[in-house]
């Protein structure tokens, strides 16, 4: 296929992926801006995790101070960000609609329908819509376009390159998601339930891993748990474990003959994080630990989008 | 106008036609309301598929739909016939001329085309003379512009000879009616359209250069930002091609190969959508970022097929338009099947003369202008505009020609409440290669305003379902 083809599948599929992503994380804050009493513990959680995403600068520019529902606004709706929800959804309708013709009829007319909906939405003078409201919509509009991505395209390098973005973008989330939360965590260090339960509560929400948490523990809620089922546990769909997985196994689908280095670094990142143990991350650090793994991810998709995306000109 | 325009459904006694009879007779069963929704469902449907043109300088997601009209366009089996003998005629002729004046030029040593007419003309390529092109053809996708005047008869307005555009709307809009009113093609049998991306895929692939046995197509576009982007990425799909940016492609050893994830793939045919000037950058425009350097020397070596061939567009330039009968009855010994519109050469001193003195009676039209741009409706203007399209004249005449103002035929169409005529062309498609075809109909497009004679889509035009009845 087309390399410029397999460069709009891949940013589609990382853009509508980002976007369930952020809509995950307004829609764990709201929710706690809901509750009595959870003003500072908010607050806090909103900077790191805006510093962890990088948003923090294009915010301060906007506003001085943290406030939930003007950070809920410049996250979900702010159209002049590009990293915003909004601008998400236009960059993944903008690439599919650069390839429409390699995307089944279902697929483009989900992303389609998305961009027109969330443009109607908001051209809507006058009131805002309602955040709780427009992330669960969001949420849904992800799940369907994945739905139909797997339910109605062909297993073919599109399909590979469309879930190659979609899981890099995952892990990149998970990661930094991890980061904002992250408590200095030492080894051994799991003796004590976490210190305010409320914001892993919170966290492992934003990642649907609530439930999970109970069903795989049965037990209180530990940093060290919780760090344990979002990096290592493989049946997890958002750990960072299963997102490398599945990024190693889609690459080598489509692997041509310069990608092979790529390849083997995909394969070490998964095999990493298949054999390692919650023991060493923590003497590693959970802070250092996730840095690198954050810098191997950037490193992965440039190497596949030099391999495969945008190759240099021929000779 | 002089005289009343010739309606396709009604007799001039208010009898319907009869090939619209049955037609007619479903019409006046529905009730209105029905016909408002389904007309509502239509246009929700060409939004959520995205079948829209992109108005240029509009934000992302901004593109517009071209209206729908849900009344078709009919044509009874015999009049198709004699159309579409008429229309292979005359694209047969006009690739003969192609061929000839990048050859021969017998036809202008015959003095039937004036030389400096084609010659100096800035769509004539010299970088072609000589150059072999597969088959001898050159234009492989022709739109030709048929109108039927008031007497009833079909004459062709223009031919488009370089990138003509509207297919999809013709499939598309075909697609709409059989999804919106099933039981008409029950009852009637019209004759199918939707092998029309077969018949051009194996027609490129007849047009491969020599000693290609399974020749690889593309389909080359400008972009999405392109205003037809919608079609271009409709037909690859459908024919199961590329579609391909200038970017995508590269020249090596005078052959054309594309960038994939498996390595640079050979490309034998393109099937551009973009115009000649921007095709390569080292011999057309140097500032073009939408072609393929060193794509004209892959094509004069005969490495590669680019459909439609460079430099068709002298063919269907507005001032050798009226010379093609004369081309017909020179390379094919015929007379003309489908006449042309009568048209003054505003070059021409005794033509000028009449065209500036009956100016607010006629059409002029700019030589290379193009959507319905450039152009004076006499009639439809007021005084200061034809005082300023007289003044234009008077200093460039070699770049007008004019022509009577057409009553064209009509059709009943939504406006408004209810059913109202409006005034419609017609674009059929003819494809050569090995052989000409021509998928029965084309693409009706119908001005939506009240006695509006201008049908392009950037003007405010709407299409039509057409159809050819086969009994």
């Amino acid at each position: 296929m087309l390399s410029r083809t397999a460069d709009h599948l891949y940013w589609m599929s990382r853009y509508i992926e980002r976007a369930e992503s952020l809509a995950r994380l307004v829609d764990a804050h709201y929710r706690m801006s809901l509750l009595p009493h959870s003003g500072d513990t908010l607050a806090q959680s909103l900077s790191s995790t805006m510093t962890a995403l990088h948003m923090e600068e294009a915010y301060r520019q906007r506003h001085d101070t943290i406030e939930p529902r003007a950070v809920f606004d410049f996250v979900s709706l702010d159209r002049e960000y590009s990293g915003s929800i909004i601008s998400c959804l236009r960059a993944a309708r903008e690439n599919a609609r650069a390839v429409r013709g390699s995307l089944t009829s279902e697929l483009w007319e989900t992303l389609n329908s998305t961009w027109l909906d969330a443009r109607a939405l908001i051209a809507r003078s006058g009131s805002k819509p309602d955040i709780g409201q427009f992330v669960e919509w969001v949420k849904e509009r992800s799940h369907l376009t994945r739905g139909v991505t797997i339910g109605t395209m062909l297993r073919d390098e599109a399909f590979h390159f469309t879930r190659i973005g979609t899981f890099l973008e995952r892990a990149d989330s998970t990661a930094r998601i991890l980061t904002a939360h992250q408590t200095d965590l030492k080894p051994g260090a799991d003796a004590g339930a976490v210190p305010d339960p409320f914001e892993w509560s919170v966290l492992l929400r934003a990642l649907s891993a609530f439930e999970v948490y109970r069903r795989v523990y049965r037990d209180v809620i530990t940093p060290v748990k919780v760090a344990q089922l979002l990096i290592l546990h493989d049946n997890m769909p958002r750990s960072l474990l299963r997102c490398c997985k599945e990024v190693y196994q889609n690459l080598k689908s489509v692997a041509n003959e310069h990608s092979a280095e790529t390849e083997r670094r995909a394969g070490e990142m998964h095999a990493m994080l298949h054999f390692t143990r919650m023991e060493n991350i923590l003497a590693t650090g959970l802070p250092e630990f996730l840095e690198e793994f954050l810098g191997r991810v950037r490193n992965l998709g440039d190497r596949i989008a030099s391999d495969f995306l945008l190759p240099p000109a021929e000779a | 106008m002089a005289n009343k325009p010739y309606n396709e459904m009604y007799l001039p006694d208010g009898a319907t036609r009869p090939h619209y009879l049955s037609y007619g007779r479903w019409l006046n069963e529905q009730p209105a309301d029905r016909l408002s929704q389904k007309r509502a469902e239509a246009d929700a449907l060409f939004h959520r598929v995205g079948i829209t043109f992109a108005v240029y300088g509009q934000e992302e997601g901004a593109e517009r739909l071209i209206p729908f009209d849900i009344v078709p366009r009919v044509l009874p089996l015999e009049e198709w016939l004699r159309l579409e003998a008429g229309l292979k005629q005359r694209v047969r002729a006009l690739n003969s001329f192609l061929h000839d004046i990048y050859h021969d030029q017998q036809i202008l040593k015959a003095g039937v085309v004036p030389a400096e007419q084609v010659l100096c003309n800035s769509q004539y390529r010299p970088e072609m003379q000589g150059v072999d092109v597969p088959g001898g053809i050159y234009a492989h996708i022709a739109g030709i512009d048929i109108v039927r005047d008031d007497a009833g008869e079909f004459r062709v307005l223009e031919d488009n000879l370089r990138v003509p555009s509207g297919v999809s709307y013709m499939l598309e809009n075909r697609k709409m009616m059989m999804r919106l009113f099933p039981e008409l093609f029950s009852a009637h049998r019209v004759a199918p359209v939707d092998h029309y991306p077969d018949v051009l895929l194996d027609n490129l692939r007849s047009v491969a250069p020599t000693g290609v046995a399974d020749p690889t197509v593309v389909l080359m576009t400008a972009g999405a930002h392109n205003s037809a982007y919608f079609e271009h990425a409709f037909l690859a799909q459908q024919m199961g091609i590329e579609l391909v940016e200038g970017q995508d492609l590269f020249v090596r050893d005078e052959a054309v190969f594309m960038r994939t994830t498996q390595g640079p793939q050979r490309v034998d045919v393109i099937y551009r959508r973009i115009d000649d000037d921007f095709l390569d950058p080292l011999v057309f425009r140097p500032d073009s970022m939408l072609g393929v350097p060193g794509l004209l020397t892959a094509y004069r070596a005969g490495r590669i097929t680019i459909a439609n061939a460079i430099g068709t567009g002298v063919a269907d330039d507005k001032s050798i338009y009226p010379y093609v009968p004369e081309m017909i009855r020179f390379y094919l010994g015929q007379s003309p099947i489908i006449g042309n519109v009568h048209t003054w050469i505003l070059r021409k001193k005794e033509d000028k003369d009449y065209v500036l003195a009956h100016l607010p009676e006629l059409v002029v039209k700019e030589v290379h202008g193009a959507g319905g741009y450039g152009m004076l409706i006499g009639p439809a203007s007021t005084k200061a505009e034809i005082e300023s399209f007289r003044q234009q004249i008077i200093a460039t005449p070699e770049r007008y020609i004019a022509q009577p103002t057409l009553a064209l035929s009509t059709c009943p169409t939504f406006a408004g409440d209810g059913l109202a005529p409006r005034h419609i062309d017609l674009r059929p498609f003819v494809l050569s290669g090995r052989d000409v075809t021509i998928v029965p109909g084309g693409l009706t497009r119908v001005a939506l305003r009240e006695g509006s004679l201008v049908v392009n889509s950037s003007q405010g035009g709407g299409t039509k379902d057409t159809w050819v009845l086969e009994a």
